[in-house]
C-alpha cells in the first residue's frame, strides 16, 4: 500500500537568468496505490507544470509545500533518486539524447532502479516482450534514445520505460496527445497491463477524456489557474467533453 | 578550371597579408615563408613558445621517430630516400613549418594500395617518437585507381615532430585514413596532411586526437577531377593544459565535388585550448558544389577555451550546397534531467550522454577493435576531471 500526497505545492517556472512565474499556487492531492485519478484541464492551467515540479526538471522550481511518497519527502531527492524511491513520469515530449542507444539506456536505467544487473540475457527477452506488446519494432532498440522517433513512437516509448521500470506511483503527462486511434488503444493497454500487475498509483493528466475511454479513472480533478478547482468522480469527464473548460477559465478571472 | 590555389602557385613577396586564403601560396623553399611572430592570422592561436623550434628550427634533425608498418597481400609499404621521385609531387608546402619538414626529412614511408585492389584488412602505420630534440618525416599513401583500402596512421611516444603526409587517392579509387594522435603528454605535433582526391573518388578522414601537449594539424583537400568526394571527420578530447589545433582547408576547385568537415571536440581541465579553423574554397568557373562543413564543443569544466571559426569564400554562382555550422557549449541540462529521471545516478547520467556525444562519429570507424579503444580513451580522459 503506497499513499502518494500533494501538499500545497507551488511552484514557479524559470523563463530566464531573472525572469520566474508562479503556475502552481497551491496544489493538495492524495493518490493510494492502485488507483487512478485524472487531471484535466485548460492549456496553460498549469498541468504539466505540475508533472515537471514534482520529477524536479531543472526549469521549474517548488516555492512551498511538500510531496510525500509513503511519508517521504521527494522533494528533498536528486531526481535520479525520486525514480529509485518508485516515482515514474511518462513525458510530454520525452527528450531525444543522441548517440546513446535505447537498449543500453534502458538497461541501465533499470539496473539503476532495480539495485542490480539484470542478467543480459533474461533483461533483452523481457525488453523485446515489452515492446511487442506495444507494436513497437525491435529495431529501435538500437536507435539514439528518441532521436529522430515521431509523437506516437515517443509516447509507446514511455510506457515501456513504464512497463520496464514498474513504479510505484506514474504521472502520465498527456500520454494521449498526438496519438492516433489505434496507437491510443496499443498505449492505453499497456498501462492497463501495468495497473493489473503492480498496483500502481497513476496521476493520469490530460485534456481530453478520450483516453479516459480506455484507462478507467476512479477520480477525475478539474485543474485551473495553478490548482485543483473541482473534484468528482468519472461523470465529471463526461460533463467536461460536453461543457468545456469555460466555467472554469472564467471562474475567478 | 583549377582555381589559383594552395600548391599551385610560388610563394609571392607582396609584404601584405593574406586575406583571402585564394592567397595563400605554396613553396617548398623554406625561405620563401617568413618565421612566424606569432601576429599572423594562421599563427595566432597557437603558442609558438610551446613549438619547441618546430617554426623557426635550422631543419636539423636532432631527434628521431621509429616507423612501424603492417601492410595485408595487396599493399606495399616502402621506406625510401629523400630522392624518390614519387615523393612531394601532390602538394606545395603552405607555410614555413612544413616546408622545414619537407627539407629536413631523411626517409619517407610510402604506402601503394595497387590499382584495381580492394584490401579489407586495414593498413598500420605507427610512427613512435623516443628521444629529445626535432625529428621530421614525410609519408606518402597511394590509393591508385579503383582500389579501396584504409589506413590507420597513429602517433604514439614522446616527440618534438613535424611531418607532410601525402594522401593520392586515384581516380575511382576510395580511402579511409584514421590518423589517431595518440602521444605521450609531453610531446608536440605539427603536421600538414594534403589530400588529392581524383575523378569519382573518395576520401574519409577521421582524425582523432587525445595526446600531446600541442598537436597543431592541418588537412586539406583538392579535387584532381570532377565527381570528388572528401569527408573529414575529426574527434578531439582536450584535457587540461593541452592545446589541440585543426585546420581543415577543402578546395573545390573542380565541379561536382562533394566535401563534408565534421569535428566534434570536449574540453575539460584549466588551460585547455582546443582551436578548429574550417576553410572551405569553391572555385571559380565551378559547377554543382556540395560543402558542408560543421564544429562542435562540448565545454566541461571552466577554464577552458575553444577558437571555432568556419570561413567560407565562394567564387561561383553554381553552387549545389554550402553551408557551416559552429556551436559550443555545456552539456544540455535536460539530457542529464530525462535520463536522471529514470534512476540513473547523475555521474553515469554525464557520462552516457558525453560517450553518446562522441558515439555518433566514433560509430562510423568501420574497426571495432578502434573504435573501443578511441571510447575507452576517451572515457579515460572523462574521469581525470570527474
Amino acid at each position: 500500500m503506497t499513499k502518494f500526497e500533494i501538499r500545497g505545492l507551488r511552484a514557479d517556472v524559470l523563463i530566464g537568468a531573472e525572469d520566474r512565474e508562479e503556475i502552481l499556487k497551491g496544489v493538495d492531492l492524495t493518490i493510494d496505490s492502485g488507483e487512478t485519478h485524472a487531471i484535466m484541464g485548460p492549456n496553460g492551467s498549469g498541468k504539466s507544470t505540475l508533472a515537471y515540479a514534482i520529477a524536479g526538471h531543472p526549469r521549474y522550481e517548488v516555492t512551498d509545500g511538500e510531496v510525500l511518497l509513503d511519508g517521504e519527502n521527494v522533494l528533498e531527492m536528486s531526481v535520479d533518486e525520486r525514480a529509485r524511491a518508485g516515482m515514474f513520469l511518462a513525458m510530454q515530449y520525452p527528450v531525444e539524447v543522441p548517440g546513446v542507444s535505447m537498449s543500453n539506456f534502458l538497461r541501465s536505467s533499470v539496473t539503476a532502479v532495480r539495485g542490480e544487473a539484470p542478467k543480459l540475457r533474461t533483461f533483452s527477452k523481457e525488453m523485446q516482450n515489452a515492446m511487442k506488446g506495444l507494436s513497437i519494432d525491435p529495431a529501435f532498440a538500437s536507435r539514439g534514445v528518441n532521436e529522430g522517433f515521431s509523437g506516437g513512437e515517443k509516447k509507446r516509448h514511455e510506457i515501456l520505460q513504464l512497463e520496464l521500470l514498474r513504479p510505484k506511483f506514474a504521472i502520465l503527462d498527456e500520454t494521449d496527445s498526438g496519438l492516433d486511434v489505434d496507437a491510443l488503444k496499443v498505449v492505453s493497454e499497456g498501462i492497463n497491463r501495468v495497473k493489473a500487475e503492480t498496483n500502481v498509483g497513476v496521476l493520469l493528466i490530460t485534456h481530453y477524456s478520450r483516453i479516459l475511454n480506455h484507462v478507467k479513472a476512479d477520480h477525475v480533478h478539474v485543474f485551473a489557474k495553478g490548482r485543483v478547482a473541482e473534484s468528482g468522480g468519472p461523470e465529471l469527464a463526461d460533463a467536461l467533453e460536453s461543457e468545456g473548460y469555460e466555467r472554469f477559465v472564467k471562474a475567478g478571472a | 578550371m583549377a582555381s589559383p590555389n594552395t600548391g599551385v602557385k610560388e610563394h609571392s613577396h607582396g609584404g601584405d597579408l593574406p586575406i583571402s586564403r585564394l592567397d595563400t601560396h605554396g613553396s617548398f623553399d623554406v625561405a620563401a615563408f617568413p618565421v612566424p611572430t606569432g601576429r599572423e592570422e594562421e599563427w595566432r592561436f597557437t603558442p609558438l613558445r610551446r613549438l619547441r623550434g618546430l617554426h623557426d628550427s635550422d631543419g636539423a634533425a636532432t631527434g628521431a621517430v621509429t616507423v612501424e608498418t603492417q601492410a595485408p597481400e595487396g599493399v606495399s609499404v616502402e621506406t625510401v630516400g629523400r630522392d624518390d621521385t614519387r615523393l612531394g609531387r601532390s602538394f606545395l608546402p603552405n607555410d614555413r613549418v612544413s616546408a622545414l619538414a619537407y627539407s629536413a626529412f631523411s626517409e619517407a614511408t610510402v604506402v601503394t594500395v595497387a590499382k584495381d585492389t580492394e584490401v579489407s584488412e586495414p593498413v598500420h602505420v605507427k610512427v613512435t617518437g623516443n628521444s629529445e630534440g626535432e625529428a621530421y618525416g614525410h609519408i606518402l599513401l597511394r590509393a591508385e585507381s579503383h582500389s579501396s583500402a584504409t589506413v590507420v596512421l597513429e602517433y604514439a611516444g614522446s616527440a618534438t615532430y613535424s611531418d607532410n603526409v601525402e594522401y593520392v587517392v586515384e581516380d575511382g579509387a576510395r580511402l579511409t585514413v584514421i590518423s589517431l594522435q595518440d602521444w605521450e603528454r609531453d610531446a608536440v605535433q605539427v603536421s600538414h596532411q594534403y589530400a588529392k582526391v581524383g575523378k569519382d573518388a573518395k576520401l574519409t578522414n577521421f582524425m582523432i586526437t587525445l595526446g600531446g601537449d600541442l598537436v597543431r594539424i592541418s588537412p586539406s583537400v583538392r579535387y584532381a577531377g570532377r565527381g570528388g568526394d572528401a569527408e573529414l571527420h575529426g574527434l578531439y578530447f582536450t584535457g587540461a593544459g593541452q592545446h589541440h589545433e585543426h585546420r581543415s582547408l577543402v578546395d573545390h576547385d573542380a565541379s561536382n565535388s562533394r566535401s563534408r568537415v565534421e569535428y566534434k571536440g570536449a574540453l575539460s581541465g584549466e588551460d585547455a585550448h582546443a582551436v578548429w579553423i574550417g576553410d572551405v574554397i569553391i572555385g571559380e568557373g565551378t559547377q554543382g558544389t556540395d560543402s558542408y562543413e560543421y564544429n562542435r564543443n562540448l565545454v566541461l569544466t571552466d577554464g577552458t577555451r575553444v577558437d571555432s571559426v568556419p570561413n567560407l569564400e565562394i567564387f561561383t554562382g553554381e553552387v549545389e550546397g554550402a553551408g557551416h555550422a559552429s556551436a559550443s557549449g555545456k552539456l544540455d541540462d535536460i539530457h542529464l534531467f530525462y535520463l536522471q529521471s529514470r534512476g540513473i545516478p547523475a555521474d553515469e547520467a554525464r557520462r552516457l550522454v558525453i560517450r553518446g556525444y562522441f558515439a555518433e562519429l566514433i560509430n562510423r570507424i568501420e574497426i571495432p577493435d578502434l573504435r573501443e579503444r578511441i571510447m575507452d580513451e576517451v572515457e579515460e580522459k572523462l574521469a581525470l576531471h570527474e
